[in-house]
């Protein structure tokens, strides 16, 4: 071996034992996504939480006293939970009696599963705006109630928390139900059939084997569809009442940042956002890891 | 099939649970119709005060509706944004998502966990500290900034929505093709592109239909010039008083229409409930 070769030796060596360990060139693939996650999620979000812990007065803790001291700020996070937990168990709930019925082939299953997308293409200003009109003092909805004489009043549904509730149930809804359906067309319907035959009832079956083999998929569901709740911004002021009753946390927050050019008290909502949201979704993850999370395809799987 | 067929149209009729189902899913829908059908009734309405139906029909609130709020830049404004978003998202998120899908490396978890978590967390968490980096750097206020903004949660979602398409292609055809000389560029363009054309043309319309429907991120980054057709709208609704209810309906329909077109679309070619797990249909 002559010395001009040493040195590219010692260098493929390297190589070699990076590639044992999955490191060689092909991971530069990864290179853009990962710089862009770093430059235009990680650090904004570390500026965030940089910037909460800078405020104008209070010293570092200042934004986050300023916060909890000021019942008008603090109690957004009890309204946001109060609104987005329950809109998120009801529509994981109201999904698996529906996705459990569309199981298996039938006539105008493609069309079902159509027409219970279409809501997703609503908006939240066609959803404000038709809750406001369906479900006014002089909506159908009330006017129907009026008519077949089960009430007396109107019945008062908009610019109040269930205002923002229906809109939350009506976009989070399909989402729900397509993640629980394609959850559940993943169980293979051999096991329930081999525990018919084995003399289990309808409610057995669903107990002891969908049900188990779901819920790591429900716990899944549960957290999407909780996101999607929790951060209930547009119709919390166009269906809610914005100032009191449905004031949710990112109200709080866009009023900081653009309301009051309070840029570290809107990053120390922000956070405290993130970390209450964060919270839930660790509580109900860690729930599903106690769960069973193997294969749903039975037999070899 | 047949029989299939036939067993389930069996449990219909008899099963009570079977009936308080489907009438749960008949109410909901009866009263999305009468949310929707109020809207789309109101949006051709003439005056609509204590009645069942409006005391006329007419069509002039879309014409007013056009000129008022200037659509037709709102409209191109949304266009650039949703075709920048997909083109640059799939660029990213395709490779990176090959990647994660094939390899097993130091830090894998931690990478994959790091692109779940724009989608995990709810937009307005860091769209507010992103929109104030954005505006130190001059982007907000601009196109730039917000198709910079969009891409924060566009780009995971390429790569979770490419990662069960890419473990459906054998590895075998790409080892073939290295054996016959090709590098990493042509097993790209020849062998994985091709195959992989239905999951990139699902990922790029499923990103587009978000995109356009995507609220918090473009209003916290938006100036007057930059707006897409949900924050004008949004705008147009929150000015209430200002602009007739007639044609804030108007506008909403026009965007619904919109974005049920895409889905239709999207539905040709991706059937939703695969997404998350491979469904072998014909199992019974």
């Amino acid at each position: 071996m002559t010395p001009k070769d040493q040195n590219p030796t010692v260098r493929v060596a390297l190589r070699h034992r990076l590639a044992e360990r999955g490191v060689d060139r092909q991971l530069l693939l990864l290179a853009p996504a990962a710089l862009f996650v770093l430059v235009l999620f990680v650090y904004p979000f570390l500026y965030g939480v940089g910037l909460s812990f800078q405020p104008a007065r209070g010293g570092v803790f200042g934004a986050y006293r300023e916060f909890f001291a000021d019942p008008y700020q603090r109690d957004t996070i009890w309204i946001t939970l109060r609104l987005s937990l329950p809109a998120a168990l009801l529509n994981v709930a109201a999904s698996v009696p529906i996705a459990y019925r569309m199981r298996g082939r039938f006539r105008g299953k493609r069309l079902l599963t159509t027409v219970l997308v279409v809501p997703i293409t609503l908006g939240t200003v066609l959803t404000a705006q038709g809750l406001l009109n369906f479900l006014g003092p002089t909506g159908w909805f009330n006017r129907l109630l009026l008519a077949t004489g089960l009430t007396d009043d109107p019945v008062r549904l908009t610019y109040n928390y269930w205002g923002v509730f229906f809109s939350i149930v009506i976009t989070g809804f399909p989402f729900a139900f397509l993640l629980v359906l394609s959850y559940l067309s993943g169980i293979d319907p051999a096991l329930e059939r081999a525990a018919a035959t084995l003399g289990a009832g309808w409610v057995q079956r669903f107990r002891r084997i969908t049900l188990p083999l779901l819920a790591p998929g429900l716990a899944t569901t549960f957290c999407l569809t909780f996101v999607l709740a929790f951060s209930v911004f547009p119709s919390a002021v166009l269906v809610g009442d914005p100032a009191g009753e449905t004031r949710v946390i990112s109200i709080a927050a866009y009023e900081a940042a653009y309301l009051r050019y309070d840029y570290p008290m809107a990053a120390t909502i922000a956070v405290l956002m993130g970390v209450v949201e964060l919270l839930v979704i660790a509580a109900v993850l860690g729930w599903r890891s106690l769960l069973y999370t193997g294969s749903t395809a039975g037999g070899k799987g | 099939m047949a029989t299939t067929g036939g067993s389930t149209r069996r449990r219909f009729v008899a099963s009570p649970g079977a009936w308080l189902v489907w009438g749960a899913v008949v109410f909901f829908f009866v009263n999305l119709a009468g949310v929707i059908g109020s809207v789309l009734v109101n949006s051709f309405g003439t005056r609509w005060f204590d009645t069942w139906l409006p005391q006329g029909f007419t069509t002039t609130w879309y014409g007013t509706a056009w000129r008022e709020f200037g659509l037709l830049p709102v409209l191109v404004v949304t266009l650039e944004v949703s075709l920048l978003v997909v083109g640059i998202s799939v660029l990213i998120g395709v490779p990176a998502a090959y990647v994660l899908a094939r390899r097993s490396f130091p830090g894998r978890r931690l990478l994959y966990l790091l692109f779940l978590l724009p989608i995990l967390m709810p937009p307005i968490t860091y769209g507010i500290p992103l929109a104030t980096v954005l505006y130190k750097y001059g982007f907000a206020g601009h196109l730039s900034g917000v198709v910079l903004a969009n891409l924060v949660p566009s780009v995971p979602f390429v790569i979770l929505t490419m990662t069960p398409f890419i473990e459906q292609i054998d590895p075998a055809i790409e080892r073939a093709a290295r054996m016959c000389g090709a590098r990493t560029g042509q097993v790209f363009v020849r062998i994985l592109a091709p195959l992989l054309t239905p999951g990139i043309l699902a990922a790029s319309i499923l990103v587009l239909v978000r995109t356009v429907g995507m609220f918090e991120l473009t209003f916290l980054t938006a100036g007057p010039d930059s707006q897409t057709l949900v924050v004008a709208l949004y705008y147009s609704m929150s000015a209430a008083g200002i602009r007739a209810q007639q044609s804030v309906d108007a506008m909403a329909v026009i965007y619904t229409s919109m974005m049920l077109v895409l889905l239709v679309v999207a539905l040709r070619f991706v059937n939703p409930t695969q997404l998350v797990a491979r469904v072998r249909e014909d199992i019974d």
